[in-house]
């Protein structure tokens, strides 16, 4: 499939040279996400070259920035289809637009308007007036809800790999049920990460991503335990899940800070600095102790 | 956001109020409204709000505002310190 949208200069309905002019990247589900929330209404809409990717990650990048803004007002012949000289642009793209370099530039003035295209309509209807709500950034069950598909297949790889390697260890270990069983209690390790840590976000304790993500990875060691024939287990091998299968869940959980809407580098540094060894060494000192209790 | 907070004194935000000009861009771009106007000057209202985008370094007009921004995921955080230790690693970030 095919996410870019050309860039350039597009009308919605028949807009006159008093209409607005709305600003935004050339992936395919922005584009229409502005074009839903203006329909039955007159507009242009300046959309930039961001090669496909969205404003906020664009302008990040800096691909949704000044250069590429100024570039494409004067590529599209803006200043000759409109009469007035203001762009309204979403508030994530601010990362990667000078408002007062493109005004020095462009003549054109910089407002920043909304986050989601769908509080278009009553920003303009509001004489072009941003409320609160429309500049405060959420994360919602729904919000955190759909990137859970892209995260497991993002991730998909990797627990296949790692899923195939542990099932032929255990396998060769101790026949076919500890290579299913072991599988088992790895991929819902790998879930209570990806799945339920970003559903139950706000419930899970602490601030921590990794933290919040061990918490669902212990629950899970615990809930999995009696399934997995914990009771049958070794000292060692009943220490070894608690230690490692929870790290396995921290690390996923750890991963999401890329995509939530509220975490920064500063603080995703840190936790990383405390938690990655901390994960090291749980994976280790569960492995030593699977393979100390084979032979003593 | 109101409902979910980052850990705190970690952001690299900082404002310098001497030379601001109270234009107001920084409240305007900033998604966490880190920052209040007053008496025709801006400051840090909720400091541990910051996520480092960096959108209010870029958009004010003096330079009074400084922030560590870029890549803040995980993946991206990997990467970067494996090309800096020169192990390879993916290139781009996460949303790449």
């Amino acid at each position: 499939m095919n996410y870019i949208v050309p860039p350039g200069l597009y009308a919605f309905g028949e807009p006159t040279a008093a209409d607005p002019v709305l600003v935004t990247a050339n992936y395919k589900m922005s584009f229409d996400a502005v074009r839903r929330a203006m329909a039955g209404r007159n507009a242009w809409l300046l959309v930039l070259e961001t090669f496909g990717i969205n404003v906020w990650c664009a302008a990040g990048k800096g691909t949704f920035g000044t250069d590429e803004l100024v570039r494409r007002i004067e590529a599209s012949g803006l200043a000759r289809v409109v009469n007035h000289r203001r762009l309204l642009l979403p508030i994530l793209g601010a990362p990667g637009i000078a408002a007062h370099e493109v005004a020095a530039r462009s003549g054109f003035s910089v407002t920043y308007a909304v986050i989601r295209a769908d509080d278009l309509p009553e920003f303009l209807d509001n004489g072009m007036r941003t409320t609160p709500a429309m500049r405060e950034m959420t994360f919602t069950l729904w919000e955190r809800a759909v990137l859970v598909p892209v995260e497991l297949v993002l991730a998909l790889k990797s627990i296949a790999v790692v899923g195939a390697l542990l099932f032929l260890a255990f396998l060769l270990g101790g026949g076919m049920a500890a290579g299913s069983t072991v599988v088992l209690v790895y991929f819902g390790a790998v879930l209570a990460g990806i799945v339920a840590t970003p559903l139950l976000l706000p419930w899970l304790p602490g601030r921590s991503f990794a933290l919040k993500g061990w918490v669902a990875g212990i629950v899970w060691s615990a809930a999995c335990y009696p399934f997995a024939g914990g009771g049958d287990w070794s000292m060692t091998t009943a220490f070894a899940s608690f230690l490692a299968l929870p790290a396995v869940s921290a690390f996923y959980a750890l991963n999401l800070t890329g995509c939530s809407t509220f975490t920064s580098r500063s603080g995703v540094r840190k936790e990383m600095r405390l938690a990655l060894p901390l994960m090291g060494v749980a994976l280790v000192v569960g492995a030593i102790l699977l393979l100390a209790g084979r032979f003593l | 956001m109101k409902r979910f907070r980052y850990l705190k004194n970690v952001t690299t935000l900082e404002l310098e109020p001497a030379g601001c000009i109270g234009c107001g861009r920084c409240v305007e771009v900033c998604p966490h409204q880190v920052f209040e106007i007053a008496g025709k000057r801006a400051l840090i209202a909720d400091r541990d709000a910051c996520m480092e985008c960096g959108a209010c370094a870029r958009n004010c007009p003096v330079g009074v505002i400084r922030v560590d921004a870029g890549v803040g995921c995980a993946t991206g955080l990997i990467n970067e310190w494996l090309r800096e230790r020169k192990l390879g690693g993916a290139g781009g970030g996460c949303c790449s």
